[in-house]
C-alpha cells in the first residue's frame, strides 16, 4: 500500500458499468513525512475520502479485495484514511 | 519476496472492515548492504514486527494469503522478521 494526499476528483459520465456509483478521486503519492513522489493516479474511494485527507491506496490486483469492489475494472483503491504516520529513524 | 528495514506505524480509524484489527507498518526497502532501495510503501504485519526490526515481506495479491480465509485488500504484507542474514562477499 502507499500513502498518498487526495487532491482532487474526477467525474466520468461513460465509464465501465462497473464503475457505475464509484466515486474517484485523484491521488499524489508521498513519503511517510509528507513529501510528494512519483505520478498522480486515480483511484476508487471505498471509505468517503475527501480532498485534502492522507489516505492509504492499495494497488494492483489486489484493490479488487477492496469493499464492494468485486470484479471491478479498478487496479488501485482508497482503502484507509489516515489519522496519524508515526516514523522513527 | 523482499527484505525491509520497519520505519514506523500508521494509525488509521477509517478503513476498509478487513483491516480492523491489523497492524499497518510503514517499510523501507533495503539492499543485501542494508542500505535502502526504492520507496517507502506501508504493510500489512501478519507476524508481529515492530519498528527497527528488518523484515521481509511480499507483494501482490498474495499479500492477502496470510490472513486466509480473510482477505484483507492489501497489495504488501510483512511475513517474517529477519533475525539475521548473510551475503558473500
Amino acid at each position: 500500500m502507499i500513502l498518498a494526499k487526495i487532491v482532487g476528483t474526477v467525474v466520468a459520465t461513460r465509464k465501465d458499468d462497473r464503475l457505475v456509483s464509484s466515486k474517484l478521486l485523484v491521488a499524489r503519492p508521498m513519503d511517510p513525512r509528507g513529501t510528494p513522489e512519483g505520478s498522480y493516479l486515480v483511484a476508487v474511494d471505498t471509505v468517503d475520502a475527501g480532498v485534502g485527507e492522507t489516505v492509504l491506496i492499495v494497488s494492483g490486483s489486489s484493490a479488487r479485495m477492496a469493499a464492494g469492489l468485486k470484479d471491478c475494472p479498478v487496479d488501485a483503491a482508497i482503502v484507509g484514511i489516515v489519522d496519524s504516520i508515526e516514523v522513527r529513524d | 519476496m523482499q527484505l525491509a528495514r520497519v520505519m514506523g506505524e500508521v494509525v488509521a480509524t477509517i478503513k476498509d472492515p478487513n483491516l480492523i484489527g491489523s497492524k499497518l507498518l510503514v517499510l523501507q526497502p533495503i539492499a543485501g548492504s542494508g542500505e535502502p532501495v526504492g520507496r517507502t510503501l506501508v504493510a500489512l504485519d501478519s507476524v508481529g514486527a515492530g519498528v527497527g526490526e528488518h523484515v521481509f515481506f511480499v507483494r501482490g495479491r498474495e499479500a492477502a494469503f496470510p490472513f486466509y480465509p480473510a482477505e484483507p485488500p492489501t497489495d504488501a504484507s510483512i511475513v517474517g522478521i529477519v533475525d539475521h542474514w548473510n551475503m558473500e562477499k
